[in-house]
């Protein structure tokens, strides 16, 4: 499997990466490499294996349906770029 | 004062409960040692102030008899580690100066038993490598360097930091962790000793996200005791990881020293990879042989799967590192670049904050997930790890009470060596360590000898789900035979 300079804007779309345009051709070439790699999983068998879904079988625990956290609004926002009040401040999103 | 350097922390444990030096003192030599180790770049932050602080209580502490069990210990640890009003990066660009508000459980634990943080240890970004080159910090430098030469080897990754800061008595102990083989195999580079324990056994609470599935927290140290005392106070169960397990902790120490007579150890056959260099091959007999003499009963065992492995893990851990890297969006912390509009601002940010080898991992990751892709790529990789798991379940089975492989296909090689080298020729260098990653398995590295250019090398030992304890009895059979040696000559 290939990807063509189409496919890598896609991802890189999908991904909110920006890539210029003089980047696109060696990240196709790179991105190929790891699926061609990736590709010796296709010579496998693999009818009726379960998908693993988590290593260690654990069972979800239940807890108290109690508040334990919150009213944390100046540590929730110490590290925000930018900041209003009580708000995270992000460029205009509804026009 | 430069001696104090010299103990083990299960010697300087006992040195400071018998006063013969104090916890302040022990720090003071190791923030020396770091600020003359400054130019091995293993700390990307020194937290002096912090250092002698707690060492200051952890005296206080030893003199009222309540000793943790990491009392005065000074330790360093991994930037994937937040640490409360101390700056937490992963070693990215787009972490600028995220200043966590909240202690990782795993540190939160250490400190609570009497560890002293001495300062934050550089790593590959988001723990993504093997050569700790892709920190944007620059590369930590491997106190070991070839006999005659003086050129700058890797000191493996992605825990590099780590490795390199206890191999040259820059802390007495570090965290780091294991995604692929991020703590075995710069162990493994540096003469030291790093264990990855079972999938659950530390929180990954407060670490920075790489691949959930696949990460795991654990120690590197001086020596598997140490590895051992270090294990234990970092593991046991945390609610706010619901993939941590409440199980008890056992005394990891008291299993140092532990007869590995009647033990059952199994050597895959699959392990043989094609061009594997003679020194290793050499190596992994001889760590048969020692156990065989120490009583343990050798067999050859089969792990089928084991070949799948690696391309199996480079479609699950970037799978995963696509939605967890999802968060870094220049809204709430870090970096931010501005844009016309929001998604401008994502996607220019996210450009200028993520390396090379995070982009090209998330953009795999993105494709493998992304629609019509899924079932042939991500499902797929999740069905062979099932099998991987199973091949292991057998041979536990069949009574085999751990395996015996190399930890890393050569030694440490030298920084930028491998700069034209393609992504997936790095990748290999975990093609020993990153199936017990995907079985959930735990697995040791412990030195075993040296090559021909007198680097270090290891041997790794994998166990049952939960029992690290079998590790550290045959780890430490293996670092008795092999005789020590490992303490590089000091040059910087």
């Amino acid at each position: 499997m290939s990807v063509d300079e189409s496919t890598v804007r896609r991802v890189a779309k999908l991904a909110r990466i920006a890539v210029e345009d003089h980047e696109v051709a060696k990240l196709k070439g790179e991105l190929d490499a790891i699926l061609a790699f990736v590709e010796e999983l296709s010579e496998l068998d693999v009818d009726g294996v379960e998908p693993m879904t988590g290593v260690t079988p654990v069972s979800i625990r239940l807890r108290e349906d109690v508040v334990t956290d919150g009213e944390n609004a100046e540590r929730v926002l110490e590290n925000a770029p930018a900041r209003e009040g009580d708000f995270f401040v992000v460029p205009k999103v509804v026009e | 004062m430069s001696d104090l350097l010299d103990f083990t922390f299960a010697d300087a444990r006992k040195k400071l409960a018998e006063k013969d030096f104090s916890a302040v003192e022990l720090t003071q030599a190791y923030l020396d040692a770091i600020e003359a180790g400054h130019g091995l770049n293993a700390y990307v932050l020194g937290t002096p102030e912090i250092a002698l602080e707690r060492a200051a209580v952890s005296d206080q502490r030893i003199a009222k008899g309540e000793a943790g069990a990491l009392e005065g210990l000074p330790l360093g640890v991994k930037d994937l580690f937040c640490t409360e009003g101390v700056r937490t990066t992963a070693c990215s660009k787009i972490l600028d100066g995220f200043t966590p508000p909240y202690e990782s459980a795993v540190t939160e634990r250490m400190r609570a038993a009497g560890a002293v943080m001495l300062g934050k240890l550089n790593n590959d970004e988001f723990a993504m490598g093997s050569s700790n080159e892709s920190s944007c910090f620059g590369t930590p430098v491997n106190p070991w360097r070839k006999a005659g030469s003086d050129a700058a080897l890797v000191a493996g990754g992605s825990s590099g930091g780590s490795a390199a800061a206890v191999a040259a008595r820059l802390c007495l102990g570090a965290t780091a962790t294991d995604t692929g083989g991020s703590i075995r195999q710069p162990a493994a580079f540096t003469g030291t000793v790093g264990i990855k324990p079972t999938y659950g056994r530390c929180s990954r609470w407060g670490i920075v996200a790489f691949a959930s599935s696949l990460d795991q927290a654990g120690p590197i140290a001086r020596d598997v005791r140490d590895a051992a005392i270090l294990l234990g106070a970092m593991s046991g169960h945390d609610p706010r990881d619901s993939t941590s397990v409440e199980r008890e902790v056992p005394d990891f120490e008291a299993a140092v020293g532990r007869s590995v007579k009647g033990l059952k150890i199994g050597l895959p056959k699959e392990y043989r990879v094609d061009g594997m260099p003679g020194e290793i091959e050499a190596l992994w007999e001889q760590g048969a042989a020692w156990l065989r003499a120490a009583g343990a009963e050798v067999v050859e065992v089969s792990l089928p799967h084991t070949k799948y492995a690696l391309p199996a893990y480079y479609i699950v851990a970037p799978a995963e590192a696509s939605s967890n890297l999802a968060r870094y969006d220049g809204v709430r912390y870090g970096l931010r670049v501005p844009g016309r509009d929001i998604v401008e601002m994502y996607e220019k940010t996210r450009a200028a904050g993520f390396g090379d080898e995070v982009r090209r991992r998330i953009m795999i990751g993105t494709y493998v997930l992304s629609a019509g892709y899924y079932d042939a790529y991500y499902v797929r990789a999740q069905k062979v790890r099932t099998l991987i798991k199973r091949d292991f379940e057998t041979v536990f089975a069949d009574g085999v009470d751990a395996i015996l492989t190399p930890a890393t296909p050569s030694a440490a090689f030298g920084i930028g060596e491998n700069a034209n080298a393609s992504p997936v020729e790095m990748y290999l260098n975990d093609v020993f360590t990153v199936t017990v990653n995907m079985a959930g398995l735990p697995g040791v590295a412990v030195p075993a000898g040296k090559s021909a250019d007198g680097l270090p090398l290891a041997l790794q030992l994998i166990g049952r789900p939960f029992d690290e304890e079998t590790l550290f009895s045959t780890a430490a059979v293996i670092e008795d035979a092999a005789g020590g040696g490992f303490t590089p000559e000091r040059w910087w």
